[in-house]
């Protein structure tokens, strides 16, 4: 059963306007992909766990994913919010405002942003964390069976953001990421581990995947982006359907992969040449369409290497 | 798809990443319910495990999620292989379903003709086998649904439709289902139903499991 957005919660910003798609979004329901129901969760987890540990939330908190540009919103009451991930240039009544930081806004401030300088999706964390319909144990929105979050449903003109509940520690404002400790988000090398069907590509098929630059073409979203590149042929029977992982890189017969992201499909029989890295799927789920990008091939150890090291990170902002 | 088969299983597993935190564990290649038997009952022991968060059952793999900071992918495939070579727990035969279909689809006439049958045969043969759930995914609610019987075995439509509407129960290969939601699709349409596959507001949010079984009856 959803939880409806208990009325009586702090409600902290007024949506002017919402933005091209702002959806309620936390770490996901990663069991429900038993029932076809996709784990779903914020695309570039590293972003929204920063943004919610800049206001002193635990990480599982849910964000607000801005797309492409950002809402304009309006404070109701006085609270502590930190934007991170795409650059979109957040402005405070106008002014600047500093991302990866947690900042105060005021009673009747404006948070606007000015629009997109780099990435696809910033992470709008409120302290004490976004309130939202609780669907299958999770805030995330689920546009497709219009559950969780706002009402399952993108963000509205006049729709008010809530705080679910109090920050695990005091609400404290200058909180920063350091600059080094941020994803390079403008180097879009992907590593990826070789995946289940990697021998159906054959040895030139493993060097154009591994090499040859990929272009996110303008069917990309929640669920996958299909890449453009020269085509990878693989050859070899249908395969029977099995579970599918986010950031696995699906070929069908066409050639051109499929790199599957948050809302993917729980399940499907075309071959999984590659998956990409736990670490590196923050860059992924900031390409826009148009963007180019290569996979670099990564054992598991190397990419468990990167993903402890965001975990360092992170964990500089746990004090 | 490969023909089903009913040659006994032997429990050789193959193992392979998918990413850093997740494995792709194959029981075989073939539409067989005793390798689809085995793959729920080992991703139903792999479940129990506190280094395991997800074990998804595929028609004959598991795809196991894990936690990379309490196991690795070596020992827990060292893990897989030594569970694999137990014999499963007697699978309690699953839930069994009766769905009532209106065979009137927009295909049945042109599936009718191509197999050289009539629509009331086609679905005579399709209300004949109890079917067994193979596996649930792909979309919410949706449930891999077989063995079709080879009379009505065709291949996937050549152009896929942009829209099939919510109830509709299709065939393709030695596979049938129904779709959950209004969404794209390559298989042909036979038949509609009112019964509702995705249930949100239940949790599991689905009527079939995998493992149960499903007769279809005409109305």
């Amino acid at each position: 059963m959803s939880e409806k957005l208990n009325e009586t919660l702090r409600q902290k910003l007024k949506v002017r306007r919402p933005g091209l798609f702002t959806t309620i979004q936390d770490l996901g329901r990663p069991h429900a992909v038993t029932s076809g129901v996709p784990p779903g969760g914020a695309m570039d987890r590293f972003a929204h766990r920063a943004a919610n540990l800049l206001v002193a939330n635990d990480e599982a908190a849910a964000t607000l994913e801005c797309t492409l540009n950002g809402p304009e919103l309006i404070a109701l009451e006085s609270c502590l919010v930190a934007i991170a991930g795409a650059d979109f240039d957040p402005r405070v009544n106008g002014r600047p405002l500093q991302m990866w930081e947690g900042t105060f806004l005021h009673e009747g401030d404006e948070l606007t942003f000015a629009g997109r300088r780099s990435g696809a999706r910033a992470y709008i964390a409120i302290a004490g964390g976004v309130a939202g319909d609780r669907w299958l144990g999770s805030l995330a929105t689920y546009m497709l069976a219009a559950r969780g979050g706002m009402h399952g449903r993108q963000l509205q003109a006049g729709d008010v953001i809530a705080a679910a509940g109090t920050p695990r520690a005091p609400a404290i404002s200058g909180r920063q990421l350091a600059y080094n400790l941020r994803p390079d988000y403008g180097n879009h090398t992907l590593h990826a581990i070789p995946g289940p069907h990697i021998r159906r590509l054959g040895g030139a098929g493993r060097q154009e995947l591994f090499g040859a630059p990929f272009k996110v073409s303008k069917d990309a979203d929640r669920m996958g982006y299909r890449l453009e590149g020269r085509g990878l042929d693989v050859s070899g029977d249908e395969l029977l359907s099995f579970g599918l992982a986010a950031g696995a890189i699906q070929v069908p017969r066409s050639g051109q992969p499929i790199l599957l992201m948050a809302d993917h499909q729980t399940a499907g029989g075309y071959p999984v040449v590659a998956t990409v890295a736990g670490a590196a799927m923050p860059v992924a789920a900031q390409l826009v369409p148009g963007d180019e990008l290569t996979f670099a091939e990564v054992g598991i150890e190397a990419a468990l290497r990167m993903r402890k090291a965001q975990r360092a990170a992170l964990d500089s902002l746990i004090s | 798809m490969p023909a089903p088969s009913s040659k006994p299983t032997t429990p050789k597993v193959r193992t392979h990443p998918l990413g850093d935190s997740a494995l792709l564990a194959e029981l075989g290649t073939r539409l067989d319910t005793a390798l689809n038997t085995r793959a729920i009952a080992l991703a139903a022991a792999l479940q129990k495990r506190r280094d395991v968060r997800q074990a998804i059952a595929g028609y004959a793999s598991v795809t196991v999620h894990f936690d990379p900071d309490q196991t690795t992918y070596d020992s827990l495939t060292t893990a897989i292989k030594r569970l694999a070579t137990k014999r499963p727990p007697m699978a309690e035969p699953g839930r069994l379903h009766r769905i009532p279909v209106t065979y009137d689809g927009p295909d049945i006439e042109a599936v009718a003709k191509q197999l050289n049958r009539t629509p009331t045969q086609i679905a005579e043969i399709h209300t004949r086998p109890i079917y067994r759930v193979f596996l649930v995914g792909f979309v919410p609610g949706w449930a891999y649904l077989g063995p079709l019987p080879e009379e009505l075995e065709l291949p996937r439509r050549h152009v896929p439709r942009t829209q099939v509407p919510a109830g509709s129960v299709a065939i393709a290969g030695r596979q049938t289902g129904i779709y959950p939601l209004p969404s794209p699709g390559g298989w042909h349409l036979i038949g509609r139903t009112p019964v509702k596959l995705f249930l949100p507001d239940s949790d599991p949010p689905c009527l079939f499991r995998a493992g149960d079984r499903v007769k279809f009856f005409a109305q």
